[in-house]
């Protein structure tokens, strides 16, 4: 670690403490605690912002020891933490979306005043963001689980932090509940490598999967990917993800699906790429199916919802899907030596994931916006935004466009090189497994143009033609630290897609801790004005050229105008409407109805049910109220988890029968369990 | 990055005048298949210049990105256009990114597309960028996956290298593998371009109609993008399925004989192309929007199948 991060880190984090001490001394004045929490949230991501990218640039997060944060005072507990390149990578993660989030909230939480604690809001914000923070650079186990159950904490009461509301509530529980599953999960598996080296510090692990016999070693696996997999949002262990995030308050959504989620991912890339060794093939296979399963599945349920925050917590689910392709193909690449594509596939996870934390945050905030200006998530109610909050209509596309991987955006950037390592990956084994690459890129390719379905709809519905409602009708623009938080994640999206040869360069560290390669040179092309796909022949693509060109183009129509339509005027009308009176917003497509094929066609997946009710005097052509109804059925919800629970509780009302109250019964138990253990010892 | 401007001035040209005709071609053989007199082949030319002279109606409930969308849908098709061989084995963009650029600049364009139907604010818009969405979801796995195909045996998304790998023997074109990811591509073309079983393109019913559905409130200038950015799509495909599948004729250099036998390789493959859509579109009738999905479906296994039997043939 270079001298400017050195001193920079601790103070990011300091800071974020700071602010979370300010905005709970300060809650009775709830400006100041605004200003106090969120301010220093600010500073502080701008703090980690330059320490984690110095540390990266210099390539100086390689040589790295681990420190204590303060001494402790048991033994065995060390508070220590270490800024590893792949910590550094993620931590600079959260300290970019610290900072556009916190501009963010300043004007956010302005809508809590008077009714809800807004100190309470940042000190827990602080908190989170470093919790956050100190999980990707936590270096031991112990210390690691400490501040993954402050997140999951800090989560949970943000989550509920609308407490009144019944949703809200129910979710943050059924968040807890999903989360100390994984958690349960986590401890288990650390507890097995601790059984393997004898420490738990995470130097110790390094590789030692290659020491552990082969069963215990794909147990670990299996626990880690349970464990991390529900924090990441995996299908089938997303169904928290798609309750939790909408209810929050929208800021805390945005980091939940920006970073938080993105745990899991830090989680599986450690113990997979660091701890376990040389992979099995079957890791990568399973990796890779889930992420595929993930993606399709998750997109799909996005395209039902009309929720606007529903919507884009399931493309969570979707993009988490599409980083597990990545890093499950590098898995394969490692099992099968070829190092080099494992660090491509590698690279094009991890950039992803940066990626859709920058566009995922970006969608939220905007979609707080429009919450915030009307008061509803339900697009059905919405339209014609576009016109009354302007600049959020452009960030707001800018996000869309940018997570349907559409050139010459970051989504399509990230995608491009998961593509391409799909690709190559089929020459790099004889066995009939490889046909899962192709397959998996097809699966990929549908995903993507799904998206693209989802968010004309998310963007469309939302944002054009006229308003649905009054709330829609009277909005207006957002305030301007709402706009500046957009703008930073706007222009964190253009740069990502504009210069990806630049930013790779960052990721060189990360590789080479991992899988031992630096690719960024080879990744490079045309003087960094494009992006290769690593080989001599592979292809490339310049998101920079196509952006130039798309502009150079541009004088062409104009020049054409100036030739035959110098005459031509412009003049609004009104739009066709059949020849009645007017056109009424009623009249206009809906959420529901725009993804009715799709619906249609996957009916075996959403098996949609719907129900109409009329109520007429005296045909049921002329109908006084038409009650409509319509319902998807979630499946993992209705197959997996309520037959689960009820079995548990099914299993518990019987074990009840045990506990019937009487005082000689109890002392029975214990006299018999006492003699169960005796036996068991002797 | 070296460009050649001229080159690209060049196939720009080409891919403005080119597209039109093609457009009219397809609509005149279709009339003499069907014992109708038809539109004249210029016919879509006189209709931009009508277009580009007339004055424009923007609908009242529109926002600004009603305006935007037709340059974006113009200029990606073009931009899509120049990536891909035409004349030559190496395109004059073709160092801006290969297949998988063309098809992500095309989704670009159907995106702004299909926010553009939506923003007038009629029943019509919403319900052709609703079904515009839904078919290309579709049809992009299965694009993709005939894509991968040929790009596998080739070992590159490049473009050029993919056409430089076709040269050779022809007979070794010919083998199932191609065959079958050509025949997958072709009901592609179809879907993507709006041909008759999935789109009619003839259509003014309202509720049969996609993409006329979507540009029904684009009038003037506007219209004229548009219009011309779909037939521009439609070359782009055509093209790109022509001197993929069947890189004969094609320019290894710059010398005007080469050129010229490349110029009437690509004519002639071009109109092979347009006479089969031609003969699909009149002897099939449109189908039902729920059994596109049933001909999509073939299409991806299809594609598979051309993926398995790489093991076979490769």
């Amino acid at each position: 670690m270079n001298e400017l991060s050195a001193t920079l880190l601790p103070c990011a984090l300091w800071t974020y403490l700071a602010g979370m001490v300010g905005a709970v001394l300060f809650q009775r004045a709830e400006r100041l605690a605004n200003g106090i929490g969120f301010g220093l949230g600010a500073v502080g991501g701008f703090c980690g912002i330059l320490a984690f990218a110095t540390a990266l640039a210099t390539g100086a997060a390689a040589v790295n020891q681990s420190f204590d944060l303060f001494p402790s005072l048991i033994p065995y507990v060390r508070f220590s933490i270490r800024a590893d390149a792949l910590g550094c990578f993620f931590g600079l993660m959260v300290s970019l979306l610290a900072v556009a989030i916190s501009i963010y909230s300043l004007g956010y939480a302005r809508g809590y005043y008077g009714h809800k604690n807004v100190g309470v809001l940042a000190a827990f914000f602080n908190l989170l963001l470093l919790a956050t923070t100190l999980v990707f650079l936590a270096d031991n186990a112990f210390f690691f689980l400490v501040v993954w159950e402050i997140m999951a904490f800090c989560g949970y009461a943000l989550v509920s932090f609308e407490h009144e509301k019944e949703e809200s509530r129910s979710a943050g529980v059924l968040f807890f509940i999903m989360s100390h599953l994984g958690t349960g999960c986590l401890i288990l598996g650390f507890l097995l490598l601790f059984q393997a080296s004898g420490s738990h510090g995470f130097d110790s692990f390094h590789a030692l999967g290659d020491q552990m016999p082969e069963g215990r070693r794909n147990l670990v696996f299996l626990l880690f990917l349970f464990g991390f997999g529900i924090k990441a949002g995996m299908i089938p262990l997303h169904i928290w993800l798609p309750a939790a995030h909408p209810v929050a308050p929208s800021n805390v959504s945005a980091f939940m699906s920006g970073v938080l989620i993105k745990t899991g991912i830090y989680g599986i890339t450690r113990v997979c790429f660091d701890f376990l060794g040389s992979p099995p093939n079957w890791w990568g296979v399973t990796v890779l199916a889930l992420g595929t399963v993930s993606a399709v599945l998750g997109v799909l349920y996005a395209l039902m919802e009309h929720d606007l925050k529903r919507l884009l917590a399931y493309h969570s689910i979707e993009n988490i899907g599409i980083i597990l392709m990545g890093l499950g193909a590098s898995l394969m690449f490692l099992h099968s030596g070829h190092p080099v594509l494992a660090s491509l596939a590698l690279i094009a996870g991890l950039y992803h994931t940066l990626n859709h934390a920058s566009f995922k945050a970006l969608l939220f905030l905007g979609a707080g916006a429009v919450l915030h200006a009307t008061h509803t998530r339900n697009m059905e109610e919405l339209g014609g935004l576009a016109k009354r909050m302007r600049w959020t209509a452009l960030f707001f596309l800018v996000g869309a466009v940018a997570i349907s991987a559409l050139p010459p955006l970051n989504g399509f950037v990230s995608e491009w090189l998961t593509y391409q390592s799909l690709l190559q990956g089929f020459g790099t084994t004889p066995s009939l497994i490889r046909l899962m690459f192709p397959l998996s890129g097809a699966m990929l390719a549908l995903t993507g143009a799904l998206a693209a379905a989802c968010f004309v709809k998310a963007f469309g519905i939302t944002f054009l033609a006229q308003p649905r409602s009054d709330h829609a009708r009277h909005a207006h623009e957002a305030s301007w630290p709402l706009l500046g938080g957009q703008a930073i994640l706007t222009a964190a999206c253009v740069f990502l897609g504009l210069f990806p040869t630049a930013f790779l360069k960052l990721l060189d560290p990360v590789t080479q801790q991992l899988t031992g390669r630096q690719l960024s040179a080879q990744l490079s092309a045309a003087g960094g004005l494009a992006l290769s796909s690593g080989t001599a022949q592979g292809g490339m693509v310049s998101t920079p050229g196509i952006t130039l060109m798309l502009l150079g183009l541009l004088p062409l129509p104009l020049v054409l105008w100036l030739v035959f339509a110098r005459k031509a005027r412009t003049r609004p009308g009104p739009t066709w409407d059949c020849g009645l009176r007017g056109l009424t917003p009623q009249m206009e497509y809906t959420a529901t109805g725009f993804s009715k094929p799709l619906r249609m066609i996957f009916k075996a997946l959403f098996r949609p049910r719907r129900e109409v009710q009329r109520e007429y005097d005296f045909s049921p052509y002329y109908a006084r109220t038409i009650r409509f109804e319509s319902h998807v059925e979630e499946m993992f919800q209705t197959r997996v988890y309520r037959p689960f629970n009820l079995a548990v509780l099914r299993l518990s009302r019987r074990l009840r029968a045990l506990q019937a109250g009487s005082l000689q019964a109890y002392l029975i138990y214990i006299f018999i369990t006492l003699l169960l253990l005796l036996l068991f010892a002797l | 990055m070296n460009l050649n401007p001229l080159a690209i001035a060049l196939q720009t040209a080409l891919l403005l005048l080119l597209a039109p005709l093609v457009s009219g071609l397809i609509r005149n053989w279709k009339a003499k298949l069907q014992n109708r007199r038809g539109p004249r082949i210029w016919q879509p030319y006189s209709d931009l210049l009508k277009f580009l002279r007339k004055d424009m109606v923007i609908p009242e409930h529109a926002s600004w990105v009603f305006g935007f969308a037709p340059y974006v849908v113009f200029l990606s098709a073009l931009l899509a256009g120049l990536m891909i061989p035409m004349l030559t084995a190496q395109a004059p963009l073709s160092l801006f990114g290969g297949v998988l650029a063309v098809v992500g600049l095309l989704a670009l364009g159907r995106f702004f597309l299909a926010l553009g139907g939506l923003d007038a604010g009629s029943a019509f818009g919403g319900m052709g960028s609703s079904r515009e969405m839904t078919i290309s979801a579709l049809a992009e796995p299965a694009m993709m996956l005939a894509i991968f195909t040929v790009a596998i045996g080739v070992g590159s998304t490049d473009l050029s290298r993919m056409v430089q790998a076709g040269q050779g023997p022809v007979w070794k074109l010919f083998n199932p593998t191609h065959a079958m990811a050509f025949v997958a591509l072709f009901l592609v073309l179809l879907a993507e371009t709006g041909r008759i079983p999935v789109d009619n393109p003839a259509t003014h019913l309202e509720l049969t109609m996609i993409h006329e559905a979507m540009l029904l409130e684009y009038s003037g200038r506007y219209l004229a993008l548009m219009e011309w950015g779909a037939s521009l799509k439609q070359l782009v495909l055509m093209t790109l399925l022509a001197n993929v599948f069947l890189p004969v004729g094609i320019a290894p250099d710059t010398s005007p004989a080469a050129l010229g036998v490349s110029a009437l390789a690509l004519a002639a493959k071009l109109l092979v192309l347009a006479a089969e859509v031609v003969l699909v579109e009149t002897t099939n009738a449109k189908l039902r929007l729920f059994r596109v999905p049933d001909l999509l479906g073939v299409a991806f296994i299809l594609a598979t199948l051309a993926l398995l039997s790489t093991f076979f043939f490769g």
